[in-house]
């Protein structure tokens, strides 16, 4: 059993405040992506959770108890750098059993501790090897084998995967997958990455500028996003935002016009929007499909071909752009014209604050 | 269309031949004065080390053999000198190397002033041997005007006479003090290229200050170290302004090392050919220490 608790954790250096009331809840078992641009703070975050950095007010609590004034070593936490931060003088083995070491425990039992947790990690060969002498991702798993060994109550991860390449990115974030299944463990991850974070996590918490901007699980970001923000930052392509004007709301949802005059209705309560007012609607590159019939016109000015899918960058009358993600095997290029029709029900509208409107239905994956 | 702007490749041995002989008479200006420079004061040396070669009994000349040589291995100066240079350059190494590296750590800890306390700490370096033995001698260790004296009478203390009752110890408080600063210099920059990370999963990983110390820093610092013990000892062995202007080699042969022996026996009993052979066994000795320092260090950078 080990959960977590924020409850308004903030910090400041001197006047600036980089993290401004942040609330969170993390179950046993759970799996917690922190997302967000460089500098939203998800990593101080962290160092927080860690004790590696102070927590200006607000509490932090493991298993209930109150752990802002616990030193970092005595929090029953491990952490995983994103460099590594490996000892380049001892080998893996004594890497991985050095916090054993500093904790008094008997050689034998260290041992067996480090070579479990070698066995899992299937770097049995590597034990007698410096870090120096290993490749990027078995010295990204010594990282891993040192806070294994701990047997922590929550695992830390620092965008653990970032100095990897691609495919070996892909390997590792199949292995960590895998990890937290064996292990049964808590654990909470920083990354920019979006796809680790959509890939790994229970939980996504979206960050920006040192405040939370939404919390849910991943298909529920994905379907769901609270505001602009989350909606522009998870999912690739970006999702596409176009100007709207808001018509008016009957049962089958609110209706809004594109600038072109185009009409949309989208599944969705009016919420706190008035009818005639601005708004954004947002449609991801994947609800939108060529169809000649369509009510939204434009040109193709580019089109990306990734071989299976084919993502075509159009302007539209209006001069805004949209990128569309269609079949790879469709022929449409670049200074065509095309025509696209879109599903209202995969549409979002945002207000003027930019605040999603609530949706009347909510997706059957994301509930 | 551009294919015939591809000149053919020249032979690489034809064009390293020709690349050898267009530069050689660039650089063979400061080759020669360099060999010159090094050759000829070392062949006179060699050569004296085997002549009679007296200035106070010009009459007296010729070869000499391994006459010089066998004077000065059976000198009990000579091996008393030894002595000296070793104990001087080990516990001068021990100082600056232990403090060197405790005042590193210190000096990496954020505290008000840092900049200015670094470059106070620093400045005993940029004093020439000379003026700091000199400031030593009559500012801080004379019995009856130096700063120790003094503080030794305000406690009601006898004041020590340093030169006179522990002449080694003050030329190695003297030395020390000046190549402090290099040994802090070299090991506070290694001590800032500790990555932060490191220092953090050790935190993590339970290790308190004094165990990250010998856990995490101390190993880190490996390399710096050997370098400060290696060129600390090439300039140690030479040490000679500080012995000449506080003890000159005395009382008796208390403080004489090596190169103090040569020049004693060269310019102060004026004999040209003795003074040539302490000459050469120092070339040797200083050969013998670089060989294996340079060797031990060379692997230890290797890792």
């Amino acid at each position: 059993m080990a959960t977590l608790e924020l409850r308004d954790i903030r910090k400041s250096y001197v006047a600036h405040e980089v993290i401004k009331g942040v609330n969170l809840d993390v179950a046993d078992r759970d799996f917690v992506v922190f997302v967000g641009p460089s500098g939203c703070g998800k990593s101080t975050l962290l160092r927080m959770i860690a004790g590696l950095e102070e927590i200006t007010s607000g509490e932090l609590l493991i298993d209930g108890k109150r752990v802002n004034e616990v030193g970092p070593a005595d929090r029953g936490l491990a952490m995983v750098f994103q460099s590594y931060a490996l000892y380049p003088h001892m080998t893996v083995r004594q890497n991985m059993g050095f916090a054993l070491r500093m904790a008094g425990i008997a050689k034998a039992e260290r041992e067996r501790k480090v070579a479990e947790a070698a066995r899992i990690l299937q770097l049995e060969p590597y034990l007698d090897r410096r870090p120096k002498e290993l490749s990027g991702g078995q010295r990204q798993r010594v990282a891993i084998g040192r806070a294994i060994v701990r047997n922590p109550r929550i695992f830390l991860f620092d965008e653990p995967l970032s100095n990897l390449d691609a495919s070996l990115r892909g390997q590792m974030r199949i292995e960590l997958a895998r990890l937290h299944q064996e292990l049964d463990a808590t654990m909470v991850y920083v990354t920019h990455d979006q796809v680790e974070a959509m890939t790994l996590a229970s939980k996504i918490v979206v960050l920006q500028a040192g405040k939370v901007e939404q919390i849910g699980s991943p298909l529920e970001l994905y379907h769901h996003p609270a505001n602009l923000f989350v909606a522009g930052f998870i999912g690739s392509p970006r999702m596409n935002f176009l100007e709207a004007r808001i018509l008016g709301a009957d049962g089958g949802g609110v209706r809004v016009a594109l600038r072109s005059g185009a009409e949309i209705v989208v599944p969705a309560a009016m919420g706190g929007a008035q009818a005639g007012g601005t708004a954004t609607l947002g449609i991801r590159p994947e609800s939108l499909r060529p169809d000649p019939e369509g009510p939204i016109a434009g040109e193709v000015r580019l089109a990306e071909r990734l071989g299976g899918l084919t993502l075509l960058h159009v302007t539209l009358a209006g001069g805004e752009p949209l990128v569309v993600q269609i079949e790879g095997g469709d022929r449409t290029g670049a200074r065509e014209p095309i025509r696209l029709a879109v599903d209202g029900a995969a549409c979002h509208i945002f207000d003027e604050s930019g605040q999603a409107l609530p949706a009347l239905e909510r997706h059957p994956l994301a509930a | 269309m551009s294919s015939t702007a591809i000149a053919p490749p020249a032979a690489p041995a034809a064009q390293d031949r020709s690349r050898t002989r267009s530069t050689l008479p660039l650089i063979a200006p400061s080759v020669g004065v360099l060999l010159l420079w090094m050759i000829v004061p070392l062949v006179m040396t060699l050569w004296f080390s085997f002549q009679r070669y007296n200035l106070l009994n010009p009459e007296v000349g010729g070869f000499a053999g391994f006459e010089n040589y066998e004077f000065l291995v059976t000198d009990p100066d000579f091996w008393a000198s030894l002595t000296n240079t070793l104990v001087l350059v080990g516990s001068v190494l021990v100082i600056t190397v232990v403090f060197g590296t405790l005042l590193a750590v210190l000096f990496d800890q954020p505290f008000p002033g840092q900049g200015i306390a670094r470059v106070l700490a620093i400045s005993p370096f940029f004093v020439m041997p000379t003026v700091s033995a000199l400031v030593w001698k009559n500012l801080m260790m004379h019995p009856i005007y130096g700063v120790l004296g003094v503080l030794a009478r305000a406690v009601g203390m006898e004041p020590v006479d340093w030169f006179a009752e522990y002449p080694m110890a003050a030329i190695i408080i003297i030395v020390s003090w000046q190549w402090l600063p290099f040994a802090l210099l070299i090991l506070l920059t290694a001590v800032q290229s500790l990555d932060h990370e490191q220092k953090e999963a050790a935190r993590m990983d339970g290790a308190g200050p004094v165990a990250q110390f010998f856990f995490i820093t101390l190993p880190h610092l490996g390399r710096a170290i050997s370098v400060v013990v290696m060129i600390e000892t090439i300039f140690l062995l030479t040490v000679f302004a500080e012995i000449f202007v506080t003890t000159s080699g005395g009382p008796g042969n208390a403080t004489t090392n090596l190169a103090f022996l040569i020049y004693a026996r060269a310019l102060l009993q004026f004999d040209v050919g003795g003074g040539s052979a302490g000459g050469v066994v120092a070339i040797i000795l200083a050969n013998i220490v670089a060989f294996f320092l340079v060797r031990s260090i060379a692997r230890r950078l290797e890792v």
